[in-house]
């Protein structure tokens, strides 16, 4: 049954944004809670992809997709608190570092991912709320996998915390000013420890996504630069976690748009729309640098926007 | 925040009444040895993960040395791999000092090897091959330079990111390249594999006299030594070492940061341009997407490795030319993956960018009387 | 009396050296021990192109006197040539087979110069007498015949007359499993249409999960593709409900319902031909091309998405073409209009090997 070419480039767009918007999502949200306390942690491109490797290992090894979830989380907060360990020493640089841990999580992951290429492992589930319509096309579009609805409850929670609790208030005053926090008593140290772990905690469970859901397999070519791209868009969302879902879905919808067009006949210069997720972030990098309301927002300890 | 950028080498001249040379022997006695302390732990780090996967760590490090430099064969292999990656590192090394960290190399060796590639169409066949390759190195060295210079200007003009610029303009630069190789400028005698047309054998850089190598790995050794040179004993260099310190200070003292940022970007741009003008016209003899082979991210760690002093880059990168030389001995040898290289560089990374907490810590280097460094 | 220690190290380098000693006097001829290297661009276990062969290598050990060392993960930079050389000069190879297209210009052109005492072959029909070394050579299946019988299949197995193609990269050998996948639906459904999707690059998941659910939501029910490693494309279309024609190795575990058959490459064929000739001391043929007329090339099993119409065309079609019935049979138009097949080509005619064009029956453009 097909459909008015409008009709399809929308529906693809609105079901890449819902499908490949998931790990942005989870990796922006990490990336933001690290930054509001004032350290930036490059290497989530690193976690992303050990996380999407041990979730399939142990979905895998254990029968329990879920399982695997919760281990690609535990790695990615092990890959952390490394990092938040390692840049607590005087004279580390993190921005180096996060470039390190980028190379020594993805060399791991394909170390021992090499063994998981080939099997099958069960995958996470997904429901669709387009059910009801009968029309398969916008059924699946509008397929949603538990971790999308997870992730934005993370994102509102997070913004919750951050302006209504003790906690919130901590972190946020670690990230604007390291000396007005001592003088609270907090130890920065240990705040921004705990958030760099907790961040690469969010961002394994992003990795799992891609090996658990979609694409659902795991092998070297999984990850195109979509940690990185996360940490440009916590800029593009000022540091504002609810912002952070709307351009994670932004984000996904862009990656859509090259196949999209290419399935309704639309198919000249495939390169450049399969780059504009990329050019996508630089243009949303120019312009909201140096806007007023990011000068506002940034959190004064972060180094790369020094 | 720490600044990585400090230079082998005392920057200001150490007032004191002690003799000037033990002093300054005593601080560089301290950069060269907590570098191979670091390089030792991080060996025995890997060692103990290839003992704990049943794999001996003794056999790991023979291979690498005989496929890395044990051999004539291994040793040539291991020179020839290490000319880009000097490029590439200086490419890191460059803005490093200004207080940028720009990870384009990628992409600005993806371009300027097309740029070079592209310009040889209408000149092959019609001016001489010395002509040729002098344009098409130009050509490289410039399209590098703006590409690179693009992130360097945003940092100045609108303070993006310069790191997270640099990366998404790599990968907008790959795309542009396959855009152009797949489409207008393919050659269509070779259906297969999509390049641009080859600039044929006549046309292609040679190997240097007595050996396997080509000229790039000369070239990228005189590169570094011009760039060492500038950085340390011209005003220009001054300037950027301290725009890189303090870029406040450097600001009152009424230095043009912003244009010495741009300047340095485009100076690391040229140089990954000239690593993808080699590509091309050493290796290749034309461009396709076998240009994106990662040279630039192996140079960023070679550059943090040589703390971004040109000179240094030259062992550093010829001993990771041999680490990943042997990576196909060791995985044909000792069935491990090829990744082992891999977890190898980013352990040896992140030891040795750990050590630089140890600095100033020993008191065996500190010379009482003189200031510690910050 | 006491033996010196000898250690690993110098064994290692004596046995080496002992087979180049073998290997540069009479010309091969003399050597029973064959060491055969074999370098792959991706992991042997991505369930496609290198899969394929590495399966294939499996199949030497059966052969006496044959010792295969492999590599994987060479890029197609001057790394293939120092892979290549590597084990030339350290694990003694007399020949070295290369996997990927990008390996043969100007790498194993210059090596196969250079070690004239070793045999060079290469896995896509460049090689050319006049230009080229008498120890290089090339090797290639015509898989786009194992593709035409996918389609013949495929087009009894769609309601909706469409059929989607994930494709990597427009190049010649691409284009002809398209074109040929084409042509054989057609045969049994003139009324299909084949809709391609280019994904840029021979492994990208994310890119090949969207462009199946891109064919999926454009109407597409029978999904097949060419690249690196098709176990996201089958996995994915097996979700979606919809049928699928697998490439390069057997993904038929991974679409228990949907599964029709698939084109693979049977290289065995190829690798045991070398090696028993090695063994004998005779030389080794430059070109080694075929399909089905020489068993190069054989469709996977018939999995549970092909129905008994299906299966019997599909069977007749593998027969036609044993007996070199051609597939491009002109005249046929291109997307543009242009005839670009003028008369009835033989299956393994080199003017097909040019091809840059998609045909008529096919929506899709190249760049």
């Amino acid at each position: 049954m097909s459909q008015a070419p409008a009709v399809i480039v929308l529906l693809a767009v609105i079901g890449g944004a819902l499908r490949v918007s998931t790990p942005f999502m989870f990796v922006a949200l990490g990336e933001c809670l690290t930054e509001k306390s004032g350290r930036v942690n490059l290497g989530l491109e690193g976690t992303l992809v050990l996380g999407a490797m041990c979730a399939y290992a142990t979905s895998f090894h254990t029968g329990s997709p879920w399982l695997g979830v919760l281990a690609a989380g535990g790695a990615g907060a092990t890959l952390g608190a490394m990092h938040g360990y390692i840049c607590k020493l005087p004279r580390v640089n993190d921005i180096a570092i996060g470039i390190a841990m980028m190379l020594f999580g993805t060399g791991i992951a394909f170390f021992f991912g090499k063994a998981y290429i080939q099997p099958s492992a069960p995958r996470l589930g997904s429901f669709s709320l387009g059910a009801w319509t009968g029309n398969s096309q916008i059924a699946t579009a509008l397929q949603i996998n538990p971790l999308l609805v997870i992730g934005v409850g993370v994102a509102a929670l997070m913004a919750w915390a951050f302006a209504n609790t003790r906690w919130g208030l901590i972190v946020r005053t670690t990230g604007d000013s390291a000396a007005a926090a001592r003088a609270m008593g907090i130890s920065v140290d240990l705040v921004r420890f705990l958030a760099t772990t907790i961040g690469g905690f969010l961002a394994g469970v992003g990795g799992a996504f891609l090996s658990l859901y979609y694409p659902g397999s795991w092998n070297q070519g999984l990850s195109s630069g979509q940690g990185l791209m996360a940490v440009a868009l916590v800029i593009f969302a000022r540091w504002n976690p609810l912002r952070c879902v709307l351009a994670a879905l932004l984000f996904g919808a862009a990656g859509a748009i090259g196949p999209a067009l290419q399935s309704v006949g639309i198919t000249q210069g495939y390169y450049f729309f399969n780059a504009a997720p990329y050019i996508l972030t630089l243009l949303i990098m120019v312009a909201s640098a140096g806007s007023k309301q990011a000068m506002r927002a940034v959190p004064g300890e972060l180094s790369i926007t020094k | 925040m720490a600044d990585v950028s400090e230079p082998l080498g005392a920057v200001l001249p150490i007032l004191d009444a002690k003799s000037d040379l033990s002093v300054r022997v005593r601080r560089g006695a301290e950069y060269i040895a907590i570098p191979l302390i670091a390089l030792a732990v991080s060996g025995l780090l890997f060692s103990v993960f290839l003992l704990a996967l049943g794999k001996s760590p003794a056999e790991f490090f023979s291979l690498v040395e005989r496929g890395g430099f044990g051999t004539a064969f291994s040793l040539q292999n291991t020179l020839q791999r290490s000319a880009p990656l000097i490029m590439t590192a200086l490419a890191v090394a460059v803005p490093a000092r200004v207080g940028l960290i720009m990870i384009g190399g990628e992409g600005a060796l993806v371009i300027g090897g097309f740029a070079a590639a592209a310009i040889a169409i209408p000149l092959v066949g019609r001016a001489p091959p010395l002509t040729t390759l002098i344009i098409m190195a130009i050509t490289g060295v410039a399209v590098g330079a703006c590409w690179v210079g693009i992130a360097g200007f945003l940092r100045y003009a609108r303070g993006v990111n310069e790191t997270i610029s640099s990366l998404l303009l790599t990968y907008i630069g790959i795309a542009i390249m396959n855009f152009f190789v797949e489409g207008s400028l393919r050659d269509l005698t070779n259906p297969n594999k999509p390049s641009t047309k080859p600039i044929g054998e006549a046309y292609m850089v040679g190997k240097m006299p007595g050996t396997d190598i080509h000229w790039g790995l000369a070239a990228g050794v005189l590169l570094a030594i011009a760039l060492q040179i500038l950085l340390s004993r011209t005003t220009f260099g001054f300037a950027v070492r301290i725009a890189g310190g303090n870029p406040r200070a450097a600001l009152a003292q009424g230095l043009s940061v912003g244009k010495l940022i741009v300047i340095c970007a485009m100076i690391a741009g040229a140089c990954a341009g000239l690593a993808g003008f080699f590509e091309v016209a050493a290796i290749q003899g034309r461009a396709n997407a076998s240009l994106v082979a990662g040279y630039g991210f192996t140079g960023i760690l070679v550059s943090f490795l040589a703390r971004h002093n040109p000179i240094a880059i030259i062992p550093v990168a010829i001993l990771f030319g041999g680490i990943v030389a042997s990576g196909g001995l060791v995985q044909r040898r000792m069935d491990l993956p090829d990744a082992t290289v891999l977890v190898l560089q980013g352990l040896t990374f992140l030891v040795l960018l750990t050590s630089e907490t140890l600095y100033g810590r020993f008191s065996f280097f500190r010379v009482s009387g003189t200031e510690d460094r910050t | 009396m006491r033996y010196p220690y000898i250690s690993r190290r110098v064994v290692l380098k004596s046995t080496a050296a002992g087979l180049l000693a073998a290997v540069s006097g009479a010309r091969i001829a003399a050597a029973k021990d064959i060491v055969l290297g074999i370098v792959y661009v991706g992991p042997r276990d991505d369930f496609g192109w290198n899969q394929a062969h590495a399966v294939a290598i499996q199949a030497l050990k059966t052969v006496p006197g044959v010792k295969a060392v492999e590599e994987e993960n060479v890029p197609e930079t001057d790394a293939c040539a120092k892979s290549m050389e590597s084990m030339v000069n350290l694990d003694g190879a007399n020949i070295v087979l290369g996997t990927s297209f990008g390996y043969f210009d100007p790498f194993m052109i210059d090596l196969a110069k250079k070690y004239a005492n070793v045999e060079f072959r290469h896995a896509a029909p460049l090689w050319n007498a006049a230009k080229h070394p008498k120890n290089l050579g090339s090797y290639f299946g015509y898989l786009n015949q194992a593709h035409h019988v996918d389609g013949i299949a495929a087009g009894l197995s769609t309601k909706s007359n469409k059929l989607g193609f994930v494709a990597a990269k427009p190049i010649a050998s691409v284009l002809s499993n398209i074109n040929s996948f084409m042509l054989g639906a057609k045969k049994t459904n003139p009324n299909a249409v084949v809709q391609v999707i280019f994904t840029g690059d021979w492994s990208l998941p994310v890119r090949e999960a969207e462009a199946v659910n891109a064919l999926v939501d454009a109407g597409c029910d029978v999904i097949t593709c060419h690249v690196d490693a098709p176990k996201v494309v089958i996995e994915t279309a097996e979700k979606r409900g919809v049928k699928t024609c697998g490439h390069n190795a057997s993904q038929a575990p991974l679409a228990p319902k949907g599964f029709i058959t698939g084109a693979e490459y049977k290289w065995e064929t190829i690798y045991k031909g070398y090696a028993t000739k090695l063994a004998e001391g005779q030389p080794l043929p430059n070109m080694v091309s075929g399909g089905y007329e020489s068993d190069m090339v054989r469709n996977t099993p018939f999995g549970a998405g092909a129905s008994e119409e299906a299966r019997k065309a599909a069977t007749a079609g593998i027969a036609d073409l044993k007996a070199k019935k051609p597939i491009y049979v002109g005249p046929l138009k291109d997307t543009k209009g242009n005839v670009v097949i003028d008369k009835t080509y033989d299956n393994l005619d080199p003017y097909l090997d040019q091809m840059n064009y998609l045909l008529e029956g096919v929506i899709g453009s190249i760049t």
